[in-house]
């Protein structure tokens, strides 16, 4: 978990003013196959390196962001807000 | 008892002294003492008793690796156990109480244990304790449990006060010894803003034990004059008595200041610990060195301790180690010590080195190369010890024998983020990678240094992160005079001829041959090792063990210490305090306490308060002469099933939703169908995950056209508002929509009953009758003949004519006041939220102890509301997987018992009649239990296999943890109006 997080509304701030959800997955058409939608829901991939987290900055802008960072180092490559950076 | 404090020198304050206790027994010390040193002045050399063989013990070190002298100082709250007497700064009236002895520090039994040895030794858990199971429980856990014997927790609360606290700076420098003062003077100089931590409570570290002459003042002189000028500069913050324990991503490094462990009573205005986070830009460890012990026999001898600790308590403390003193050394820092002694007047016997080629020395003692000690001996104190040189043995009468194995650089931090140590022959000491970013090393934690270097390292350092920043700096060196040529020592890790234990892990008594043992077994990996051996574990974590360990499994596996390798680092460097952790959120401070705005009304009318989540909530509001809450409770029930009662429901979560696309929204996030809602009304609305499983429920009105005012349970309210959030913002930020929370700013009460209309009609200025006003109505009303606006609902929980209606919060207890006044000739009370509980499973409504995660709408009999037509909503697709429409699902149903004088509980799980208690049996569990005082009998929620399907089934009701079986019955979970009459009354 990394120490501290640049929101870019708020700067640089303490991880315990967020939330985490988890995966950054882009939510499938609603008519997506049954399929698609159960890796949505239920299918994580569980990397050691790079991941995308939707991360909710609950004590402060209270805007979800896509937290890109390393699961082993903690380092935080960006940190973007949710609606303007789709999950890749 | 004799004295051992010499008549002069050292750093302490001589006229202040200082009483305190030891095991009960009266001592005195200075001033500037540490316990060690104070009980080292008093001769007190047995300290405590070891983990496992119960081998008298001593003071081994004068620093934070020490492994033996832990005691538990204080009494009552403010006991803490596992002190190390090396770090614990005197105060008059310190209490320290020995361990790990029974029933004196004297006399111990459990000193038997060394008898036991043969059977105690590595992996004695795994092979003792194996079979048969059957003794576990009754030989082999009350063993270890006795035997695991580091000290006690106190069961009395801690009366002082703890807190946590940020920091930012440009660099941190950990350690005030030479290169530490250097780094932190030079960073501090250039402007940089600069905080310096050391563990110890005088800054200087190795400084105030060095007799080294620094540009022309004494080493402690010298160092005093660095500490003055780094506190006449703004930008440093010096933190003595500050063990930084940790190095954490982003740079942010973890530190715990003892600010009030050295007094007898705290001020109760200040904390007693203080835990920092330090986001530093840069960071210089300037942690010095470990010294080694040697592992010989009877090492572990009171009176054996480390030449620099030997040399810090005659240097810093004035204390003589003893009356006639050795040295077993493999590097020149036995020859500082031995210098340093004779100066000071202490008799030194003999300087015994493991190599042929020692410094040239100009004292007294016999120089005896090319030797080493086989043995020390003296059980409680030291007598004697036996060294081999030239082929021979030689026994000599000594009471203190200093030792030095060579130096292990405090490399910990360091390796925190997950770097690994690296084996340097030439240095003989494993150091820290080259690659590390954002903090550089300076001084023996390099492995190279003395004093001129040390500066110059530290100096050098900092002015290179100063230019990095933009920042001149000037470098600073010392010129130093009298001290001992450093060089590295020759690592001898295996000792020959000893005859008794050789101790590598002094704190988990684990000895020489138990390495051998492991290595032989086939556990020689370090890693495993340490679990076989318990070496490296404990409240040192091996800080003075594990090199050795290193180094005597290399031996024995032919390998090197680089082969090998360490076990892992991680923080924390030291043991740190729950309380510190925890700081200031413990009682009351641990969460805010959360009031609805109708407390004051609650308790004006003798509301019985719980705790329920956040919130404080009126339970029930007795009355004079009931004297069971059960009596307010019917009362209260049957009161508004005939009367009328009002009810606090300002708790509820209440979210506006605005925006053009305020209606597409609400509609996506609902299961049910909310885009034909007509302004003016309220519906209910079921919440689903994306799993199809229901998530929440509330009533959302249409307040207007593009405003929806949302309430939500009490207990999801804040994750139903970031679920929207995150539904508004990530999933789809194409829509219009604005959120916001408004449950603190409205004060919400329900008015229920067949009376609740009238009552209510006397401060709404518009018509409400059910011609004006019909179920599930919603619309700002005028009140009070236009005096306040307030919202209305024609909604009900308890299945009777009812109403909530929302008052700007500051209003909320005067509207509830008026309520009850125009509501008294009709008989009104006021009703708490078990009342509001009973009445709902009356209705079969239901809450989270039903909507448990595991639930669907059509689980709970909801299955039709959910929209067919929507093109989506959040857990459209996968509540349509085939096994969530399966009968044999847990589905809700009524339960009640056949003889109404029976109960049961929530929880209890439903078996067929006559069949077994097994889970193969298992046909549901109740989700909600009450008294109905309408019905006259206890009723019940139940998630029941098919259970629609089985209303009128005798089932029994089976509480496992008080072995009951209940006969009951399967019924409509709707016990009461089932035709709603009452509701459209
Ligand atoms: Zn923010």
């Amino acid at each position: 978990m990394a120490s501290l997080i640049t929101c870019p509304h708020c700067g640089q701030r303490p991880k315990e003013e967020f939330a985490i959800k988890g995966a950054a997955l882009a939510r499938p058409a609603p008519d997506a196959p049954q399929g698609e939608w159960y890796d949505y829901v239920f299918l994580r991939t569980n990397p050691r390196g790079r991941y995308e987290e939707y991360w909710h900055h609950v004590s402060g802008c209270r805007r979800w962001l896509v937290v890109t960072r390393d699961t082993a180092s903690h380092a935080v490559e960006d940190c973007r807000d949710a609606a303007e950076r789709a999950p890749t | 008892m004799t004295s051992y404090r010499l008549n002069q020198g050292g750093l302490v304050d001589r006229a202040t002294t200082l009483d305190f206790t030891f095991d009960g027994r009266s001592f005195t010390g200075h001033a500037g003492d540490t316990l060690a040193s104070a009980l080292l002045a008093n001769g007190q050399r047995l300290v405590g008793r070891s983990f496992k063989y119960h081998r008298p013990r001593g003071i081994l070190t004068a620093g934070a690796a020490e492994p033996n002298a832990l005691m538990t100082i204080g009494s009552g709250g403010r006991t803490e156990p596992n002190t190390r007497a090396t770090m614990q700064e005197l105060y008059a009236g310190l209490e320290a109480v020995s361990q790990n002895r029974w029933p004196s520090l004297d006399r111990d039994v459990g000193a038997l244990n060394s008898l036991l040895s043969p059977f105690l030794g590595a992996g004695f858990y795994y092979k003792t304790f194996m079979w048969p199971a059957a003794f576990w429980e009754k030989l082999y856990e009350p063993f270890i449990r006795k035997a695991a014997g580091l000290g006690r927790a106190t069961y009395e609360a801690d009366p002082d006060a703890y807190e946590k606290v940020w920091a930012h700076c440009d660099l941190l420098v950990v350690g005030s010894g030479p290169a530490g003062l250097s780094s932190a003077l030079t960073a501090g100089r250039a402007g940089l803003r600069v905080i310096l931590a050391d563990e110890h409570h005088a800054l200087g570290g190795s400084l105030l034990s060095e007799t080294a002459v620094i540009d022309g003042v004494s080493a402690p002189e010298f160092s005093a004059r660095c500490v003055e000028e780094l506190r006449s500069l703004p930008n440093v913050r010096l933190l003595p008595r500050t063990t930084v324990l940790g190095w954490f991503d982003s740079n942010v490094f973890g530190a715990l200041e003892r600010v009030q462990k050295h007094v007898a009573v705290p001020a109760a205005n200040r904390p007693v610990e203080r835990f920092w986070r330090i986001a530093a830009k840069h960071a210089i460890l300037a942690t010095g060195a470990e010294e080694r012990p040697l592992v010989f026999g009877g090492n572990d001898t009171p009176g054996v301790m480390t030449a620099t600790a030997m040399r810090s308590y005659l240097n810093r403390f004035g204390v003589a180690p003893g009356k006639k003193v050795a040295i077993f050394t493999t590097n020149n820092s036995g020859y500082a010590l031995g210098s340093d002694l004779e100066s000071a007047g202490v008799a030194l016997t003999a300087i015994i080195d493991s190599r042929a080629d020692g410094p040239a020395y100009s004292g007294q003692a016999r120089i005896i190369r090319n030797a080493v000690v086989t043995d020390a001996f003296g059980g409680k104190s030291l007598t004697s010890i036996r060294i081999k040189h030239d082929g021979r043995f030689e026994t000599m009468d000594v009471d203190a024998l200093g030792m030095s194995g060579g130096f292990s650089p405090v490399i910990h931090l360091a390796l925190h983020r997950g770097g690994k140590a690296q084996w340097s022959d030439e240095r003989a000491a494993f150091l820290a990678p080259d690659d590390l970013k954002g903090i550089a090393l300076a001084g023996s934690v390099t492995g190279a240094g003395n004093i001129a270097e040390s500066v110059a390292q530290g100096s050098t350092q900092a002015a290179g992160l100063a230019s990095m920043m933009g920042k001149s700096a000037a470098a600073m060196s010392a010129s130093v005079e009298g001290e001992m040529e450093n060089r590295p020592s020759r690592p001898l890790w295996f000792i020959p001829d000893v005859i008794g234990k050789a101790f590598v892990d002094f704190q988990n008594d684990v000895h020489r041959a138990d390495l051998k043992l492991a290595a032989q077994e086939g556990y020689g990996h370090v890693e495993l090792a340490k679990r076989y051996t318990t070496n490296g574990m404990a409240t040192d974590q091996g800080k003075l063990s594990n090199v050795n360990a290193i180094g005597l499994l290399a031996q024995a596996r032919g390998l090197s210490p680089a082969e090998v390798g360490t076990t892992t680092f991680r923080p924390f460097y030291t043991p740190v305090s729950f309380g510190a952790l925890s700081g200031a959120s413990k009682g009351k401070h641990f969460q805010p306490v959360r009031k609805s705005p109708l407390h004051d009304w609650a308790a004006k009318h003798g509301a019985v308060f719980v705790d329920t989540g956040l919130w404080y909530r009126s339970a029930w509001f007795p009355r004079e002469g009931e004297t069971a809450w059960r009596e307010s409770v019917d009362r209260e029930v049957l009161n508004v099933r005939s009367n009328a009662g009002l009810c606090d429901v300002s708790m509820l979560g209440k979210i506006e939703i605005t925006g053009r696309d305020a209606t597409t929204f609400v509609d996506r996030v609902y299961a049910n169908g909310f885009a034909k809602l007509p302004v003016g009304k309220a519906r209910y609305g079921l919440m689903l995950r994306e799993d199809g499983m229901i998530y929440d429920d509330g009533t959302t009105s249409r307040l207007g056209e593009n405003r929806y005012y949302m309430t939500t349970t009490t207990a999801y309210a804040a994750p139903v508002m970031s679920h929207l959030e995150f539904c508004a913002q990530a999933l789809w930020p194409e829509l219009d929509v604005r959120l916001a929370s408004v449950t603190d700013q409205w004060a919400q009460m329900a008015i229920a009953g067949p009376k609740a209309r009238t009552i209510l009609q006397g401060i709404v200025d518009e018509d409400i009758s059910e011609a004006a006003f019909g179920f599930l109505a919603a619309r700002e009303v005028s009140l009070f003949g236009g005096k306040l606006t307030g919202m209305l609902f024609r909604i009900s929980f308890s299945g009777e004519l009812a109403y909530e209606i929302a008052v700007p919060a500051g209003y909320g207890e005067s509207v509830a006041d008026a309520l009850m006044a125009l509501g008294e000739p009709h008989g009104i009370c006021a009703y708490g939220v078990e009342a509001l509980g009973v009445m709902r499973v009356e209705k079969g409504f239901i809450t989270h102890s039903e909507i448990n995660g595991t639930v669907t709408p059509a689980d709970v009999g909801l299955g039709k509301m959910v929209s067919r037509t929507k093109q989506d909503f959040i857990g459209k697709q996968m509540l349509s997987r085939e096994g969530l429409s399966h009968p044999s699902r847990l589905r809700l149903a009524g339960v009640m018992p056949l003889d109404p004088a029976h109960t049961f509980k929530g929880g209890a799980h439903i078996l067929s009649k006559g069949a077994e208690a097994t889970l193969e049996n298992d046909q549901g569990y109740v989700t909600s239990y009450a008294w109905s005082p309408t019905l006259q009998s206890p009723i019940a929620l139940a998630l029941i296999v098919n259970g629609p399907d089985r209303h009128g089934e005798e089932v029994v009701v089976w509480n496992g943890l008080l072995n009951e079986f209940t006969p009951a019955r399967i019924c409509d979970p709707v016990f009461f109006d089932p035709a709603n009459e009452k509701l459209h009354a």
